[in-house]
């Protein structure tokens, strides 16, 4: 079921007509059975990338490989070896559930003796042989989810796409859904490609992740290392007392190095990492210093992009999603 | 075709239908409209048989055959407003991510409109019976006129599909319909050409090739067999057909854009 092959793209770019260049030369390497999150705001290039790595969109310019297929010359090797389920669930809302998996199993070509059972295991997998014949209509957006993940399943691919698959779900609905994902790349060894614009998605869910802006990666890494890029923890203490300010920056200022914080806070980034805290308090104390409020941050994701495009990730994409507003989806230059 | 191919079609064509039927409006209207537009011309209208040369008894012997162009008409809008749908809401792209040819999915999408153009055709042919009127190509006949229902709606649909794919937009298709309907007022539907008595309106419905779909039905039911009336209706839908597929086709190909 599995072959060896991952994803790797050299220089992908897209153009779209009259519009700016959406995806702009990135190179992508994801090793077999890894889960890769490829974060970034609304309009950065994330589902068009997708869009060029699972062939329904051809790359203006460089190469990318996926599952060892070339996707521009081998499209159809590409598209048996991979699952995807694209951003909002594109579902029939007339059909039933087991409908859907019908046809998807049927175009897949799975010979008639294991559609059914096939379509039965994916429904259980996914939560819903319950609601199996029930119409799509009335499915929750949670269950829509499942849904559209099971779809991608039917054919077994070694390569999974995910196009932001918890926008819009509850908190309840986006932990089950990342469970089933875990499983899929842990047990099943296959290989997740997770676009998200949730920090804590990608934190939770990805080995590595991709933070890509303006159609260009910014940095990539494991969570873990990323967020060691960008430097130590940070720790903030409101004095009691707002005259007490300045005593308290020389104290913080023993164990750290001033940086920026909330307007009425001191903030210091720690010398030695969070062990620095316990000193912090007992130096406060000591001095009798006052203390309504003392908080310790450790690195985002949210600060890796701060750091590397020099503005926050939530809310980055508002302006970029009016731009891509504008811009007619998906056509061609 | 191979078996997979076969299977892929017959269950793209499963969904067209049954998607039709959910939908009741989708049946309900173009086997309703066409039949209510039927009574209320045969009962204003049937004073037209009495001129000298009118081709039928009565006139809804005469009118039957405009309900099978109208309700393909109304068929195919649905169709390819639902096709259009599929492009908006992404799911025809979850369709170009499955191993089926474009060619295969038109011709599913074309097998669900022909199926419905059968069951129209159908009811249309059992009520003018009920209401009295004679086939007079017979059961042959009937068959005939099933064939060419089957063959309208493929055009038809073929167009309705086209403008879906090429615009992606449901009010685009829908914006064909007045379009569609213009043709078929400016036709020989009312009234046989050689009684026109406007000039520049009997020479519009002859150069209009709506006139001859509905003159070659119209035939089978208040003729019998005239070849010129079958040759020229089933050489136009012939070739509506093939050139609506072919762009149909085109479109397809450019909309799913996969390598």
């Amino acid at each position: 079921m599995h072959d060896r092959h991952g994803i790797e793209a050299r220089g992908l770019v897209r153009v779209f007509k009259k519009g700016p260049r959406a995806v702009d030369g990135i190179d992508l390497d994801v090793s077999p059975g890894e889960i890769y999150g490829f974060l970034g705001p609304n309009g950065a290039g994330k589902s068009t990338t997708v869009h060029m790595l699972v062939t329904l969109l051809p790359p203006t310019e460089g190469v990318a490989r996926v599952a060892g297929f070339d996707v521009v010359k081998e499209g159809p090797q590409v598209r048996g070896a991979i699952g995807a389920a694209l951003q909002e669930a594109a579902l029939d809302p007339l059909l039933t559930g087991r409908e859907h998996l019908r046809l998807q199993t049927t175009l897949h070509g799975l010979p008639r003796s294991v559609r059914e059972t096939r379509s039965q295991e994916l429904l259980e997998r996914v939560g819903l042989a319950d609601a199996a014949d029930r119409k799509v209509r009335t499915y929750s957006g949670g269950m829509k989810r499942r849904l559209d993940l099971a779809l991608a399943l039917v054919h077994s691919p070694s390569i999974l796409f995910l196009d932001e698959p918890t926008t819009g779900l509850d908190i309840q609905s986006r932990l089950a859904l990342w469970d089933e994902v875990e499983r899929l790349a842990k047990q099943d060894g296959v290989t997740v490609f997770l676009t998200t614009q949730y920090l804590e998605e990608a934190d939770a869910l990805a080995d590595r992740v991709g933070i890509i802006d303006h159609g260009h990666i910014v940095a990539e890494g494991t969570p873990a290392a990323l967020k060691a890029q960008v430097g130590r923890p940070t720790v903030e203490v409101v004095p009691a007392d707002e005259s007490e300010r300045e005593r308290a920056a020389e104290i913080l200022g023993r164990l750290g190095d001033p940086c920026a914080g909330s307007s009425d806070a001191v903030a210091v980034r720690l010398r030695s990492g969070e062990a620095d805290l316990a000193e912090i308090v007992r130096a406060l104390d000591a001095e009798g210093l006052r203390v309504q409020q003392l908080q310790l941050h450790q690195p985002t994701l949210d600060d890796v992009f701060l750091a590397k495009t020099g503005r926050s990730l939530e809310g980055a994409g508002d302006e970029e999603q009016e731009a891509e507003e504008r811009e007619p989806a998906l056509e061609p230059a | 075709m191979s078996e997979v191919a076969a299977d892929q079609v017959y269950t793209v064509a499963r969904r067209s239908v049954v998607r039709t039927i959910r939908q009741p409006a989708n049946v309900v209207f173009p086997l309703v409209f066409p039949l209510l537009l039927l009574a209320v011309n045969s009962g204003g209208l049937n004073a037209a048989t009495k001129l000298p040369g009118f081709p039928a008894d009565t006139y809804i012997a005469f009118a039957l055959a405009i309900p099978f162009i109208q309700g393909a008409l109304f068929a195919t809008m649905n169709a390819g407003t639902d096709l259009a749908r599929d492009i908006q809401t992404g799911f025809l792209n979850r369709l170009a991510l499955t191993p089926i040819r474009g060619i295969a999915l038109l011709a599913g999408q074309l097998g669900g409109i022909a199926v419905m153009g059968v069951v129209q055709a159908v009811v249309y042919l059992v009520v003018g019976l009920i209401v009295g009127v004679r086939l007079e190509s017979g059961p042959a006949g009937a068959l005939v006129l099933l064939a060419f229902a089957v063959l309208i709606s493929i055009g038809f649909g073929a167009l309705g599909a086209f403008a879906a794919l090429r615009t992606g937009s449901g009010e685009a298709v829908q914006s064909l319909f007045p379009v569609f309907f213009v043709f078929l007022f400016l036709s020989s539907m009312a009234m046989p050409r050689n009684l026109i008595e406007i000039d520049w309106f009997r020479a519009v419905a002859t150069a209009n090739p709506v006139s001859y779909l509905i003159e070659c039905i119209r035939s089978l039911i208040i003729t019998g067999w005239d070849g010129q009336a079958l040759g020229l209706g089933f050489g136009i839908a012939i070739a509506v057909t093939i050139v609506a597929v072919l762009l149909a086709s085109r479109a397809m190909r450019t909309r799913l854009a996969r390598s």
